[in-house]
């Protein structure tokens, strides 16, 4: 069977791709991976298509043993991935056999890494996607994190073996003072003119308390007009939420799909990743965009994948 | 209701379309009405749509369709809402047993409202609840329009599980849990039916502007329901909102 077994699951390893996106209307959240530009350059490195699942990883890596021969790849935080106790690189694929165990020596930098399969992950389709979600405990494998012993199936390795090493440049930094542009909107008029400016002009802190729903900040209070509880409404992944304390939450994969606080603003799709590999004790500042600039960075990260895709070069095995 | 419906920017890949700033049926009507229109219309672009109490929440692709293009489709979509044909809402009948182990707060709602145990289930079972929005957890429903005579505060310690299933009531709403989950409503009854079940197509059947009727059931009852559910063999009572009914 072409599978990979799970010796030591790591922190919080699950499957992840894309999204589910066709059952908001019913309450059901989107899940998927955090950082959606390590998981598609991961998958071109396998030459899968880039929406396919992946392993996501966070912050301490699985013990990994194959049942199969295959190509792998690793991307986003650098967790030092080995192969048989050997360090093997990040950002480029690995052709592994079977009895090979892939491990990892410990984070240096970021916060979640994505393991690639050549021809993806051989779990179920439910409504649309692959993801777990953790909470309804379904999608992914058996809808939940792995654990010990877990043996998830993989599909067979697809296309000709071809092994690849992404081009230096199109390799992220995970710097732990970053900028995040973002929209303003859909309540920012329920925001003081101070509480605006507050968001825009200081610095946030990212706390410890972050995880798949979302990232807890703390910094300068973001003031209201008349309260932050509004009736509840849809919520988009990057909605920056204030409740009444004025510390915001970016909400992130793992979000319900409505809530009832205002939301000042949302990040934008593409400054997305780096909010996903930040750590606590990240320091952060937004700077506003329109719309259109917007959806213009969401046009350059797409080809920034397909820069990825045209500069990564052949390798010998 | 606004006299100018809002279109107010969610980042770069959203769109809300707001119709009002309170919780009123009128409001969520046209909240489903332009739900059910784009949904018809078949928009391309469109990713997702979340119908809530006020307000539709759209997200679209704007490498297939930016920004001013998707507003103005929007606008203009809304301006032909009027003209347009949208399906009768359903009714979905709930089964529920009332009180016992499957609802050990009922007394504590009679004690409350000083009403009887027949009194207080005819009254919840006599309406056709709105359902305004799905949201929280897979197809938890937000219903409107409970009798104030059996409204009741929630508990003051939160159960740390509540079955699935499980009818409850809080403050003024009344409503259901799809899972088991924590919770502070008081459990008044419970029904048999799988409200989500992700292995069906569709998992939930029942949508935001949609109604709910929970219909007393004996113990025996209940049981032959559960069993028919295990069996995947019980028809669930889906079927057109008759007028004029509330």
């Amino acid at each position: 069977m072409n599978a990979v077994k799970v010796i030591s699951p790591g922190a919080l390893t699950t499957v992840q791709d894309a999204g589910r996106f066709g059952f908001l209307q019913s309450g059901i959240s989107v899940s998927g991976v955090m950082d959606s530009y390590s998981h598609r350059a991961a998958n071109l490195l396998v030459d899968n298509p880039q929406e396919e699942a992946v392993l996501e990883v966070t912050l301490m890596g699985p013990v990994l043993e194959f049942q199969c021969s295959t190509r792998i790849a690793v991307t986003g935080a650098m967790m030092q991935p080995k192969l048989n106790d050997q360090p093997v690189p990040m950002w480029q694929t690995i052709p592994v056999g079977e009895g090979d165990r892939l491990s990892f020596s410990g984070i240096q930098g970021g916060c979640r890494a994505y393991i690639a399969f050549a021809g993806g992950l051989d779990v179920p389709v439910i409504m649309g996607s692959k993801s777990t979600n953790l909470k309804a405990q379904m999608g992914g494998f058996e809808g939940r994190m792995l654990k010990r012993d877990d043996v998830v199936p993989l599909k067979a390795p697809s296309g000709e073996a071809k092994l690849w090493a992404a081009s230096e440049e199109w390799i992220p930094k995970f710097p732990t003072q970053i900028t995040l542009r973002a929209v303003l909107g859909p309540q920012e008029d329920l925001f003081t003119e101070e509480g605006i400016a507050s968001f825009l002009n200081t610095e946030y802190l990212v706390t410890p308390a972050n995880d798949r729903m979302g990232y807890r900040l703390e910094g300068e209070e973001i003031t209201h007009k008349a309260g932050a509880d509004i009736v509840s409404d849809g919520i988009v992944m990057g909605a920056v939420q204030v409740p009444s304390s004025g510390q915001p939450i970016i909400l992130m994969a793992d979000r319900q799909t409505t809530g009832g606080y205002t939301k000042i603003a949302t990040v934008v799709t593409a400054d997305l990743p780096l909010l996903a590999q930040a750590q606590a004790g990240t320091k952060i500042r937004f700077e506003r965009v329109s719309v259109e600039e917007a959806q213009q960075l969401l046009h350059e990260f797409h080809e920034r994948l397909q820069a990825f895709a045209r500069t990564r070069r052949p390798v010998n095995g | 209701m606004y006299s100018q419906t809002k279109y107010l920017i969610a980042g770069d890949s959203a769109l809300v379309v707001e119709f009002g700033n309170e919780i009123s049926p009128q409001i969520n009507e046209r909240v489903r009405g332009m739900y059910l229109a784009i949904e018809k219309a078949a928009l391309p672009g469109i990713v997702s749509l979340t119908p809530t109490y006020r307000s539709l929440l759209v997200q679209y692709d704007p490498l297939t369709v930016p920004y001013r293009e998707m507003l103005q489709t929007l606008q203009k979509l809304e301006g032909s809402l009027e003209k347009m044909e949208l399906p009768k809402p359903n009714v979905m009948e709930i089964p529920t047993l009332y009180g016992g182990d499957c609802g050990p707060d009922l007394d504590f709602v009679c004690q409350h409202s000083g009403l009887s145990r027949d009194e207080v289930i005819q009254i919840h079972s006599s309406r056709e609840y709105l359902i305004y929005m799905l949201g929280f957890a897979p197809g938890f429903p937000y219903l409107g329009g409970m009798d104030e005579r059996i409204a009741t505060p929630r508990l003051k310690t939160p159960r740390t599980k509540i079955n699935s299933g499980s009818v409850g009531i809080a403050g003024q709403q009344t409503g259901i849990y799809p899972l088991a989950s924590p919770g502070g409503w008081q459990l008044i009854g419970r029904t048999p039916i799988l409200l989500y079940d992700p292995q069906r197509n569709p998992p939930i059947l029942y949508r935001t502007g949609d109604y709910l009727k929970f219909v007393p059931v004996s113990e025996k009852e209940y049981g032959e329901i559960e069993q028919q559910v295990a069996q995947g063999r019980y028809q669930y009572r889906l079927y057109p909102k008759k007028e004029a009914k509330e």
